[in-house]
């Protein structure tokens, strides 16, 4: 499999840069490829869509719960390729941060957008390393830092890592259909221990908390019946972690499911399509774009039942300038037999229009 | 007070009314025509620089090659800026058009945080970043006639870009004929690799401009500039121009004013008799001032509606820019605005009521029992006014031509020949005593008579003359300071022009241009001798004036000094400086003189260059400035070339060359020779004059129907002096003779007042008013033919009219006319 991935890169490099928009070749996945770090921290570029996505719960001193969202996307949209432009669009990247705070009731995001290049967006292919006009996520050791100057908001968060990458699916191999390309290399750093400051309203507010980072980058997640997605990854206080996900079809019938439990001595159980049930328990209707949200899921997986409630009910963040997208992203805790298990985040996607990506 | 006693008057003598309507008109429709289009055109240019800008707080230009991207990158990176987007902005030549289309090239995902959306939604983002695709505005749209899925082709080089029309911009994104790109894509397609024209700036929170200015150090030949200073700059760019043909309208009223003024005086004084009636039957003075202000306002009313209502008409039907080509890629929508309507139509009533101030006046003051009495009308006007004021008026004007330009506009230039027409005006009595005492006496009784009458009453003749004199010196000075300005524009294009064959990559737009290897391709046809390369691109050289024209020629330092239509030149340059050689309009601009250190900003950096002269330049009117190519190329590496020059080897003719030439562009290159570039220059000299030449038009109209209309007037005024010379023993033919040689001493006298008055206005606009606002120098050329001709034709119809209305009034019974004198 190895072969293949080098011989596709191979093939890519050797390939007469084609203009415009002729069909570029992206590499694909056939099946397992192991994933070798740092260099795997790093930026995909060849590769369609990438994502570094932390989500996570903070407390603030001697005050409430909050929870955080930091996002880089990177994209090749096959554009402009063979243009030997500085400016040529052959990689973008795209950030959101939110922030979710019940006193405020709903999410303060925002979002950047620029194609790659002049040092004012770049994606390191040799570890984390990613900036965005002023925002920035760094690997540093074990522990990521991320910078974000929002409009409303500023982070400055250190997110430590108690353990080595946690691979998904088969040994990073994480499939999201049924034909052997529709899948992701996908890892996670589950348990990730938060400090630094989140800043609003004038004021700057010491905070800690426990976080979660997905790296995924594939070139084909979707299917072209895909509705969209849901997905949750959670903490659980007793040291394991908990991933989850299904893809929902077009005809509101389920087209996949996967996920995984790692425990803390590095144990981990995939789960398969049919060991993955979500059901909606509660919707919650977006005021703003009329989109009905299951905010609120029961999960049964890995022999486990737990109730997903949100830390707030509108955690909706409307990207469609940046990604051209709107989901809802939060907070959520899980609820086992009524008593709090762990604290992560659920992922909604595609409750509106269809999700392209 | 009656309607009818102020239509009756009016309504007598359509002819005469007609006229002082017409000249009303005129004014107004030429004022108002000046201020709507060039409004709405600066106002476009204005809006489509903000719109494209969005709410940039800041902008970054330069020349208009564009500059190192590099500054983008520093800018973007500055945490003073919150938002930094890249702008390439070229005018790119249609393929198969002689037009060029604005494209401006952006980057969406910046530009689209500076301002809402940029195109139309149901568009596919992924377009907007695409390689061959663009976005056009719904004006270039309708211009292009194309639509959605549609090609457009382009000149790039000698080479050709296709790009699919992917969707219609948002009318908050852009006005006017224009496109939208990506800025990756334009650089590639374009051959602007590593160029871009313009960054916009948003401020983060906080951020002061001021520091962010001080401490990015922006290469030579850019500048910081806030949004809404380009449109100030435009403005600017077209102020003299507008404020030229402002006065033009101004002097077209006053002339209207002075045709009411001499029609209503006569009407006053034929009417003493009337007016004395209603007098004695309880009309009040008030009122017969009223009655004759009234007469005057309707003339100016209906002058105001037909002068606006003309505009109107020609909005719709054509539109256009007064053929200046100021405006060329903003098709300017101009727009009806009613408080502009408003204004001119009330300057054209104002004028109205002016003429009939005077008038109006003189009636009131008529004693009813003097004015019924028989052979009373002549006294109307009877006394010489001191000669003084005028005088001091003329003086005043002689020394305002003098005076330096205000703010850039020749203020005092406009004010001395304003002085000089009311100065003239006010001696008009005197002046025209002057001239018809000097005629030789005739020596028929009927020539006698003729000139013993103008010279017992020289006022009235200056009420006749008041009108022909304003428009004779209208004429005069325009037709002598258009054709001083076109016989110099021709001398100059024959000094700039000594090749025999040019060629060049492409008329219109910014995106063609000859490679190097085409260069050696052009030399190598057989049957060139000589070949002359030009590189020219606009730079900033100065943030505070507008860019300005470089040009690059081959062998510039070796002959410069015999072949540029030199002014003056420097007696010593600073040593060890490259010379340069700025034109007339730049260095007036620019404060720059012969021996003055130049710097020029070339790929980006500051290059010092010596001013060796000054040459006369009426194609550029923002300013150009000449250096050596080959010591361009030295310093800049750019290597393309946009014209050429061409010398054929002796006895070879240019056809074979031009089919030779033709195939190296592979169809992308125009040729001319001198001679079709002169007719072309030319051609374009006379469109940009085109609004002169009908107000020159308009003003021998207006001097001739006034002339002859005041001289019927007096004529039929005088039916019973006629009786009463017909009773002594005059034959009908003798007092025809006598009313020719009136009406040629009245017309000798107006055309050689207003002749004198013209040619001393021509030297004011040639000398002052020109050099002021366009800084154009020119030679004083009297066009002797047409003003000959002119003059001839004035004297002809001066008499012709006399005969005529004379005729008309000799044709009633001599018994009758008699009678009338009870």
């Amino acid at each position: 499999m190895q072969r293949l991935r080098r011989r596709l890169l191979a093939l890519l490099a050797a390939m007469p840069c084609a203009p415009g928009r002729a069909e570029v070749l992206y590499p694909r996945l056939a099946g397992p490829v192991p994933l070798r770090f740092p260099r795997d921290h790093g930026a995909h570029p060849q590769w369609r869509t990438e994502w570094w996505y932390i989500t996570g719960w903070l407390r603030e001193q001697g005050g409430g719960a909050l929870g955080v969202q930091v996002t880089f996307f990177r994209n090749r949209p096959g554009l402009q390729e063979g243009n030997p432009s500085r400016f040529a669009p052959s990689q973008l990247l795209f950030a959101h941060a939110a922030l979710a705070d019940p006193a405020h009731g709903r999410l303060r995001h925002d979002q950047r957008a620029a194609r790659m290049g002049f040092g004012l967006a770049e994606a390191a292919q040799d570890t984390t390393d990613l900036r965005l006009d002023g925002w920035t996520l760094a690997l540093q050791g074990d522990t990521y830092h991320a910078r974000v100057a929002a409009r409303d908001f500023a982070l400055a968060l250190a997110f430590r890592a108690a353990g080595p990458p946690l691979l998904q699916g088969e040994g990073g191999y994480s499939r999201k259909g049924a034909r052997p390309e529709q899948a992701s290399h996908y890892y996670s750093r589950p348990h990730l221990a938060v400090t630094g400051t989140v800043e609003w309203g004038g004021r700057r507010r010491a905070v800690d908390g426990t976080a979660w980072l997905d790296h995924e980058w594939s070139s084909e997640i979707l299917d072209a019946q895909v509705q969209g997605w849901d997905w949750t990854g959670l903490n659980l206080h007793d040291g394991r972690a908990l991933m989850a996900f299904r893809m929902r079809g077009r005809d509101g019938g389920l087209r996949w499911a996967g996920g995984g439990l790692a425990s803390p001595g590095g144990g981990f159980r995939p789960l398969a399509p049919g060991e993955v049930q979500l059901e909606p328990l509660r919707t919650w209707t977006s005021p703003r774009t009329g989109i009905v949200w299951p905010v609120a899921m029961r999960l049964r997986a890995a022999g486990e039942d737990l109730v997903l409630e949100p830390l707030m009910d509108d955690q909706e963040l409307d990207s469609r300038a940046s990604v051209g997208l709107i989901y809802w992203e939060g907070a959520v805790r899980a609820l086992r037999q009524g008593r709090e298990a762990g604290r992560g985040y659920l992922e909604l996607t595609g409750h509106g229009a269809p999700v392209r990506l | 007070m009656n309607a009818r006693l102020v239509l009756g008057p009016l309504r007598q003598h359509p002819g005469r009314t007609l006229v002082s309507v017409a000249a009303i008109a005129l004014g107004v429709a030429l004022g108002f025509a000046v201020q709507t289009i060039n409004g709405s055109a600066v106002a476009e240019f204005a809006q489509a620089a903000r719109q494209l800008a969005g709410n940039a707080d800041l902008s970054v230009s330069g020349a208009r090659e564009g500059f190192d991207e590099a500054v983008f990158a520093a800018l973007a990176g500055h945490p003073a800026v919150a938002v930094a987007s890249p702008v390439l902005e070229v005018e790119a030549r249609l393929a198969g058009r002689p037009e060029a289309l604005r494209i401006v090239a952006l980057d969406a995902l910046r530009a689209g945080r500076l301002q809402g959306a940029l195109v139309e939604s149901g568009a596919d983002f992924t377009d907007l970043l695409a390689q061959d695709t663009l976005f056009l505005s719904a004006e270039a749209m309708a211009w292009l006639r194309v639509g959605r899925g549609d090609v457009l082709e382009f000149q790039a080089g000698l080479g050709r870009v296709r790009l699919r029309v992917a969707g219609v911009l948002t009318a908050g994104a852009g006005r006017g004929r224009l496109a939208v790109m990506d800025i990756a894509a334009a650089q590639g397609a374009f051959a602007r690799l590593g160029r871009i024209t313009r960054v916009d700036l948003r401020l983060a929170p906080g951020a002061d401009a001021g520091a962010l200015e001080r401490e990015v150090a922006l290469p030579p030949g850019t500048a910081f500039e806030r949004p809404a200073e380009a449109g100030e700059a435009t403005a600017r760019m077209t102020r003299s121009y507008r404020v030229n043909l402002n006065v033009l309208a101004l002097v077209a009223l006053f002339t209207g004013a002075l045709l009411v003024f001499s029609t209503q005086a006569l009407s006053v004084a034929r009417r003493r008799a009337q007016i004395a009636l209603l007098r004695v039957c309880g009309v009040t003075r008030a009122q017969v001032l009223r009655l004759v202000m009234a007469e005057g306002a309707l003339l100016g009313a209906a002058g105001a509606l037909l002068g606006t209502g003309f505009i109107l008409l020609a909005l719709r039907l054509v539109g256009g820019d007064l053929g200046a080509g100021f405006f060329r890629g903003v098709a300017p929508a101009a727009r009806w605005d009613w408080a502009t309507a408003a204004l001119f139509g009330g300057l054209g009533v104002a004028a109205a009521l002016l003429g009939s101030l005077g008038p109006a006046r003189e009636a009131a003051r008529t004693q009813p029992s003097a004015a019924l009495k028989s052979g009373d009308d002549q006294r109307a006007f009877a006394g010489l006014r001191p000669a003084w004021p005028g005088l001091v008026i003329l003086a005043g004007g002689a020394a305002c031509a003098f005076a330096p330009p205000v703010n850039g506009l020749p203020l005092f230039g406009y004010a001395a020949i304003a002085a000089g027409l009311l100065g003239t005006l006010l001696l008009l009595p005197r002046l025209a005593a002057l001239v018809i005492g000097a005629l030789p006496p005739g020596r028929s009784p009927a020539a006698r008579l003729a000139l013993a009458r103008l010279r017992a009453y020289p006022v009235q003749a200056a009420v006749s003359l008041a009108a022909v004199v304003a428009a004779v010196s209208l004429l005069v000075s325009m037709a002598v300071m258009v054709f001083s300005f076109r016989t110099s524009l021709g001398v100059w294009l024959d000094a700039v022009l000594p090749a025999d064959l040019y060629l060049r990559s492409a008329t219109a737009g910014d995106t063609a241009h000859l490679s190097p290897g085409h260069q050696r391709a052009i030399a190598a046809v057989a049957g060139v001798r000589r070949v002359e390369f030009l590189r020219w691109q606009q730079v900033l050289v100065d943030a505070r004036h507008p860019r300005v024209t470089l040009l690059a020629r081959d062998g510039a330092e070796a002959d410069a000094e015999q072949r540029l239509p030199l002014v003056s030149r420097a007696a010593r340059l600073p040593a060890g400086l490259p010379p340069a050689w700025v034109s007339e309009p730049m260095a007036a601009i620019q404060g720059l003189a012969p021996g003055d250190v130049l710097e020029l900003p070339l790929a980006g950096r500051a290059q010092r260059f010596a001013v060796a002269g000054v040459w006369r330049d009426y194609a550029r009117g923002n300013g150009a400035v000449l250096v050596d190519r080959a010591r361009y190329v030295a310093l800049t590496g750019d290597a393309l070339a946009n014209d050429a020059g061409l010398w054929l080897a002796p006895g070879q003719s240019a056809a074979p060359v031009r089919a030779a030439l033709a195939s190296v562009g592979g169809g992308a290159l125009e040729f001319a020779d001198p001679g079709e570039i002169r007719a072309l220059s030319l051609a374009a000299f006379d469109r940009t004059f085109a609004v002169t030449y009908a107000l020159e038009g308009a003003a021998v109209l207006i001097g001739l129907l006034g002339l002859s209309s005041a001289i019927g007037t007096e004529v039929l005024a005088r039916r019973r002096e006629f009786g009463m010379l017909r009773h002594v023993g005059f034959a009908r033919r003798q007092i025809v003779r006598m009313l020719a040689a009136e009406g040629l001493a009245v017309g000798f006298a107006g055309l050689l007042v207003g002749s004198a008055l013209g040619f001393a206005m021509s030297l004011v606009l040639i000398y002052v008013v020109n050099v002021q606002s366009f800084h154009w120098g020119m030679q004083l050329h009297v066009p002797w033919a047409a003003l000959g001709t002119f003059g001839a034709l004035m004297l002809v119809l001066s008499g012709l009219t006399a005969v005529v209305s004379g005729r008309q009034a000799l044709s009633g019974d001599a018994v009758r006319a008699v009678r009338e004198d009870w």
